[in-house]
């Protein structure tokens, strides 16, 4: 159960193109399908509602993305009215606008990464030095508690830290400054939005960590010893490698989602005031679809967006498999 | 970071003796750790203390953990608000509801995947793979539930995030560790699939089942922005944009800065409302928690 994230050896072809494959050409496949129906027919029923949700709330709106390419009346056909070819693309790729949210996205992106990724391993490598149990037990307890945090609740608490008399203020204060309306600075809005991500994520972060190093053979630390390694060189020599898939599977993961950034969390603490650094793709999209009611021109955003997430996760995935062997699938 | 002295030492010394090097580490180790201990729990005590503090002692900035000057005016007065009850009745009935569906769906879709001999099984797992690295987008996802008449009823909080892919996956390796000779021999008793699913598998996945249960649960309870983008009647809304609307208030009266009191009420008020409404959470978190870890890495095994 404890075991760390391996690519699965008989991976399942999991592309959908590749797998639609069967189609119902030669009589032989037919009728071997129609045998697999006789024979199974109650599992595929289970496998109806479950089959409708993904289409209907997962497909249709992939499908629905068309409306980038089509002038959209709200009330009128889901799909829109009539083509438009590009016109929406060109018009965001020559928007200021878009170009200042897009580096602002890349900027806080690369932060979050910068600082989300490696903490946790960090955070786990501490961990795993501590011998006494119940004090193992109790920082890792603590440190899981703000993931089970709603981002309202988060964001709140960031407002009330960082209020004109709140903690923050107070340590200003302590230092003989004057009190910074934090929130209404747009110099101070990467630093907030990263070290509430890192409050809230890194504890949370170390547990597939942990599970990774229980799984690292003593024999490696003891053999390791006999050559001479210190505890620092175990770590490098032995440590490191043995929590790698793991590592490489989270970049991965993160570098897909590099670009939606966490657009929930900035919704609640952006204001205009702090536009200039904290408004990102995702943000930017939302108010134009629905401050602007500009719908095609958000869709044309997001379609954008989504594509560049797909092209990231899946270049990730190819450049981690020629390089260290391990992939998604 | 926060400068405390306490050590603890490891009661027990296993293996060969550390160096004087690995001694100093462990004791700073331990200090660091107690500072992201301290660090965590911070804005918690802070809240708690805030919620519990005569304004006048918040304005001047004299709050950190202890509450000053103890006053129960705040709780009183969201107490009295009917509004915020019935959001919060909504955000249990939504939860409730939500995981409900979910959990039947989730259950019923991983069952089928976990069959390896079952005929299109690829397929099926790709449609849901799928999902979780490209989505439709917010603009037709929102086009698409409007349409369906959803808007400003429970189902649009309910139905367009159903399955987690990541529950799913985790589920269906679960079904995958089970022994098949049970349900092949529930077969040759003569019991269906439904009966095999009901009778046998179940019954034995009570434990991933309840990590389902509590994986879902969280989530809706925690999630804000469905209902946010989807209910505009106030008496739908669930706790969570209650107090998002109290914070995005807040935030406006704070640029304005016009009417002191009016804000440090507010200040008062959003820290007695974030204390209600974590604490259903923080009052299950110490039972529950295993299950979660435990739930995370049965995903990664085969995530």
């Amino acid at each position: 159960m404890t075991s760390t994230l391996r690519p699965p050896p008989p991976a399942p072809p999991s592309s959908p193109q590749q797998a639609q494959s069967p189609a119902p050409r030669s009589p032989r496949r037919r009728r071997s399908w129609r045998q697999a129906l006789r024979r199974d027919w109650q599992l595929y029923s289970l496998a109806v509602l479950p089959l409708l949700f993904f289409l209907v709330f997962r497909y249709l709106p992939m499908i629905g993305n068309i409306i980038a390419f089509r002038r959209f009346k709200p009330g009128g056909s889901i799909f829109g009215e009539y083509w438009v070819g590009l016109r929406y693309f060109r018009m965001f790729l020559s928007d200021p606008t878009f170009w200042e949210v897009f580096t602002n996205t890349l900027v806080l992106g690369t932060l979050t990464l910068l600082f989300c990724f490696p903490l946790p391993i960090v955070l786990a490598l501490l961990l795993n030095e501590v011998r006494a149990r119940r004090f193992k037990r109790f920082v890792q307890s603590v440190s899981y508690l703000p993931h089970f945090l709603s981002i309202v609740i988060v964001a709140a608490m960031v407002m009330q830290l960082t209020s004109i008399e709140g903690t923050a203020n107070q340590i200003v204060s302590l230092f003989g400054g004057d009190p910074v309306a934090f929130l209404q600075k747009p110099e101070w809005f990467r630093t907030i939005y990263v070290s509430s991500e890192v409050w809230q994520t890194v504890g949370w972060g170390t547990i597939l960590y942990l599970a990774a190093l229980t799984t690292i053979d003593e024999d490696l630390y003891e053999a390791a010893r006999i050559d001479g390694a210190g505890r620092l060189r175990q770590t490098w020599h032995v440590t490191l490698p043995g929590i790698r898939p793991t590592m490489v599977t989270l970049l991965i993961l993160n570098i897909g989602s590099f670009l939606a950034v966490g657009f929930e969390k900035i919704l609640l603490l952006y204001n205009p005031l702090t536009y200039p650094t904290a408004d990102v793709v995702s943000t930017y999209l939302f108010r134009m679809g629905f401050q602007s009611s500009n719908f095609s021109y958000a869709a044309a955003i997001g379609l954008f967006e989504a594509v560049i997430g797909l092209i990231l996760v899946l270049s990730a995935n190819v450049i981690s498999r020629r390089t260290v062997g391990t992939s998604l699938w | 970071m926060v400068t405390l002295g306490t050590k603890i030492d490891a009661p027990t010394t296993r293996g060969p003796v550390d160096s004087r090097g690995y001694r100093i580490f462990r004791v700073v180790n331990t200090v660091v750790l107690l500072g992201v201990v301290v660090v965590t729990l911070y804005p918690f005590l802070n809240i708690v203390a805030r919620s519990l503090s005569e304004e006048a002692y918040i304005i001047a900035g004299k709050v950190t953990i202890v509450p000053r000057g103890f006053d129960l005016t705040a709780y009183k007065l969201l107490m009295s608000d009917a509004m915020f009850w019935t959001n919060y009745r909504n955000t249990v009935v939504y939860t409730v509801v939500a995981t409900l569906i979910s959990i039947v769906l989730t259950t019923c879709y991983a069952y089928v995947l976990s069959k390896p001999q079952l005929k299109g099984r690829p397929f099926l797992i790709g449609v849901a793979l799928f999902t979780m690295f490209f989505s439709g987008g917010l603009i037709p996802n929102y086009v698409l539930v409007t349409s369906l008449g959803m808007k400003n009823t429970i189902w649009a909080v309910v139905i367009p995030n159903a399955i987690s892919v990541f529950n799913l996956l985790v589920m269906k390796a679960f079904f995958e560790s089970l022994p098949s000779e049970l349900e092949e021999a529930a077969a040759v008793d003569g019991l269906n699939t439904y009966g095999i699913l009901l009778r046998i598998v179940l019954p034995l996945s009570k434990a991933i089942i309840a990590t389902m249960v509590l994986f879902y649960a969280v989530s809706f309870w925690n999630s804000w922005f469905t209902a946010f983008l989807y209910i505009d009647r106030q008496d739908l809304l669930p706790v969570t944009v209650y107090l998002r609307n109290l914070i995005a208030g807040a935030t406006s009266a704070e640029s304005a800065a016009a009417d002191a009191d009016k804000v440090q009420a507010a200040a008062t008020l959003q820290a007695v409302t974030i204390v209600l409404t974590t604490l259903p959470i923080l009052a299950i978190y110490p039972f529950v928690q295993r299950y979660f870890v435990r739930g995370v890495m049965l995903g990664a095994v085969k995530g």
